[in-house]
């Protein structure tokens, strides 16, 4: 039965009648988290796909509503999971829109180092983790190889390797110190030669370029209209990248290109994913040369920010300071007003709608979630592909069941 | 968005629709319009054709315990041009018992989903969704969790479930 | 006769129980079943992959199909619409069948105090291990794995202690004091002596 035949909704009831159901998911391996699909078959051909997701709903927007600006950062670590900074320079970003904070600049620097770093991070298991399901796993083992390195990064900088909770509002937890630019810096250095191994396995590896060029193919129309964002709607050829379209922290200042594909397949996707790895080593490299020293808090005597540990911990003031803005009573006030700042993820625009009633928290706060929006293009992106296609869509859309369901 | 480019959005929608009553207002160069809910998808096609090729996000808020608010739910649209990268945020209003708002699924497709999380959070009813039901909850669910009067802890549906022993197991 | 096969055989014969020999083939292949759910997922791969190496303690043979596991991981936040599904894999996986509950989130709710999320998975499925942390690292898991390792070699398969006991009503119980002092008692040991715990 030609596919046309079946997608138009004038199609005789009884032609659909060779098809049969199949139900992916919610626990399978391909999913990497949470999510089930019921996909209708002709054969081996995918006709149709239903998503059902909320497997991992935890009411992370309730949440947003009790917690204040600092304490949200510890939920938002959670969202996504597979770069939890990225999601707290979001959440910061659009709070300190809302306030109107301007960063200094070391803290917009170490900020746009971590941003980087996370976008390897994301990008390095999306691509890993799809070369496995596609049935390569030593790719997915160099991946976690350099991902490790990354989190003894987070680790030394913040006390925790995965949900780091770093950022805070109008600043950092802890500035970060000499060892760690040294660190970074040693990243970059061995970090090419590895890129190279993962590539050569990934990008040259016959099996998974196969069984990704022109399967799942997303239309440049399709991706604006659906809200299609990042490397998705970079794949796609839309050429457009929140850092250098709305520059935010010190992206103005750094050179760097926006990586795109044409084609729109997942082979595009993770072209995209590949490039833009490079590109994020370029940033950091360029960050840490131009890091400057000075504080990382916003100059602080006001009701934004936070005092420094020290002089928490050895001053009469600055324990007062501290008492002042950690108190749920005495924190600082906020402008009565709605606002939605976004952040350039890994995965597409990830961007906080933020309304606030004056109060030091949130009276709503709304993540624009790019996997939502990617996974509901995915129907659009599987019908007439192979069954055993689904398992490369699904990776190359990066879908993170918990940002997706939040 | 420059001042110029919120005069362009301007006469847009008051071309569009001469008598409608909108009301503009500005936060840190965000610039967001207030419609009537009777005029929303007008104002939606008016301002899709005038370049707004994206639906960057659709989300309600729940006004009940905002100070000075008068009305119960307001329906958010952030809109994008992903050419020239322009944005504009369009919010209507809506109360209860009325909870239904056109959607905005023939407009931009991409409002399917978003349309039906804000079914499953607020009740908001869009009219015309072509797969209207509940996106992340479970459907034997009866609340609609991100309403203010719900509590944050639920009302004891998290702890509903058989429990299995090792006998049983 | 004897001698001679002694001879021949020389140290390559251990003298043991069966229930000690099946106890330490259990204990060491393990094959888990990743219930991974959320961010401890992330931690599950890291253990699996190339630094931490979860084989080296012989239980790297992740399958993703119940019925062909004998442990599961569940690592992240298990909520309203994923613990029918949980039960019902539970329920799928052959006896004998250990869980190790990965994660503040699975323990206990962690963070997520809200109406969605389970406050802890013990309340529904039985849990042997928990693994605090949020989330644990690594070597946290390959630990818990070890204390399972070990709570598997004593349990024993012919008397089935372990099992004897899971037919109390409901999840980890706290073990009766008064038994305790008598197995001590019946066992010659003094009332203080932790070396022998029944529980094990």
């Amino acid at each position: 039965m030609p596919l046309e035949l079946i997608d138009s909704p004038g199609a005789d009831s009884n032609q659909r009648e060779g098809l049969w159901t199949l139900n992916f998911g919610p626990q399978h391996p391909a999913t990497h988290t949470t999510l089930r699909l019921v996909l209708q078959l002709d054969g081996e051909m995918v006709v149709d796909a239903e998503p059902d997701i909320g497997f991992l709903h935890s009411g992370f927007e309730k949440l947003a509503e009790v917690l204040d600006y600092n304490q949200y950062v510890t939920i938002v670590d959670r969202m996504n999971y597979i770069s939890p900074m990225a999601n707290e320079i979001a959440w910061h970003h659009a709070v300190e829109g809302l306030l109107g904070i301007e960063l200094t600049p070391r803290c917009k620097y170490i900020r746009t180092i971590f941003a980087e770093l996370m976008r390897i991070h994301d990008h390095l298991l999306c691509t890993g983790t799809c070369v496995l399901d596609l049935g390569g796993a030593t790719a997915f083992m160099y991946a976690f190889n350099e991902r490790e390195k990354i989190y003894e990064i987070c680790e030394r900088a913040s006390g925790q390797r995965f949900h780091t909770g770093y950022t805070r509002v109008g600043g950092l937890l802890y500035d970060v110190t000499d060892d760690w630019v040294q660190m970074v810096r040693e990243f970059c250095k061995t970090f090419p030669k590895a890129y190279r191994d993962f590539a050569g396995l990934v990008m040259k590896n016959r099996i998974f370029v196969e069984r990704t060029r022109g399967v799942g193919v997303l239309s440049k129309a399709d991706a604006i209209a659906g809200g299609a964002t990042g490397p998705v709607a970079r794949a796609s050829g839309v050429e457009r990248d929140l850092r250098r379209d709305e520059p935010y922290l010190a992206y103005d200042d750094l050179d760097f290109d926006v990586c795109c594909a044409e084609g729109g397949d997942c082979y595009a996707r993770f072209q995209v994913r590949m490039m833009e790895m490079l590109e994020s080593l370029k940033i950091i490299e360029q960050a840490l040369d131009r890091l400057p020293s000075g504080p990382v808090f916003i100059s602080g005597t006001g009701k934004e920010g936070l005092p420094d540990k020290r002089e928490v911990y050895r001053s009469i003031e600055g324990l007062i300071h501290h008492f002042e803005n950690i108190m749920p009573n005495r924190q600082m006030p906020s402008p009565k007003e709605s606002y939605y700042g976004a952040t350039e993820s890994p995965n597409g625009e990830l961007g906080y709608y933020i309304v606030s009633d004056g109060d030091f928290r949130a009276y709503r706060a709304r993540t624009r979630p790019p996997s939502l929006l990617h996974f509901s293009l995915f129907s659009r992106m599987i019908r007439g592909c192979m069954l055993s296609d689904v398992a490369a869509v699904l990776g190359s859309i990066n879908i993170i069941a918990a940002e997706l369901d939040r | 968005m420059t001042e110029s480019a919120e005069s362009d959005w301007k006469q847009v929608l008051e071309k569009a629709l001469p008598s409608a009553n909108l009301r503009w207002s500005e936060f840190r160069n965000q610039h967001r319009v207030d419609v009537p809910a009777s005029a929303i998808v007008a104002v939606l096609t008016a301002l899709r054709d005038a370049g707004m090729d994206q639906l960057c996000d659709l989300t309600a808020v729940d006004l009940l315990e905002y100070p000075g608010a008068t009305d119960r739910f307001e329906v958010v649209y952030l809109l994008l041009n992903t050419t020239s990268g322009q944005r504009l945020t369009v919010r209507t209003h809506l109360n209860e018992p009325d909870l239904k708002i056109p959607s905005a699924v023939p407009i931009w497709f991409g409002a399917d989903w978003l349309e039906r999380e804000v079914y499953d959070m607020y009740g908001i009813v869009f009219e015309g969704h072509p797969n209207f039901k509940r996106l992340l909850l479970p459907e034997a669910f009866e609340s609609f969790p991100m309403r203010k009067d719900y509590p944050v802890k639920g009302r004891g549906e998290r702890h509903n479930f058989p429990i299995i022993t090792r006998a049983e197991s | 006769m004897a001698t001679q096969i002694n001879k021949q055989l020389g140290d390559n014969i251990f003298l043991t129980t069966l229930d000690a020999a099946a106890s330490w083939a259990r204990a060491n292949s393990l094959w888990p079943m990743p219930f991974a759910t959320a961010c401890c997922g992330i931690e599950l791969m890291s253990t699996a992959a190339s630094r931490h190496d979860l084989s080296r303690f012989g239980s790297e043979v992740m399958r993703f199909t119940p019925r062909q596991c004998d442990l599961m991981i569940v690592a992240g936040r298990v909520v309203m619409k994923m613990i029918p599904v949980l039960q019902r894999i539970w329920m799928q996986m052959p006896e004998p069948k250990w869980c190790i509950s990965m994660g503040a989130c699975a323990c206990s709710g962690g963070v997520f105090d809200t109406y969605a999320v389970v406050q802890g998975i013990d309340r529904f499925i039985p849990v042997d291990v928990y693994v605090p942390g949020c989330p644990p690292r690594p070597e946290q898991l390959i630990r818990a794995i070890m204390d399972l390792q070990d709570k598997i070699k004593k349990t024993g398969t012919y008397n089935a202690r372990e099992f004897q006991l899971r037919i109390l009503p409901d999840g980890p119980k706290r073990f009766d004091e008064d038994e305790l002092m008598r197995i001590r008692e019946r066992n010659g040991l003094k009332l203080d002596d932790h070396k022998y715990d029944p529980i094990h």
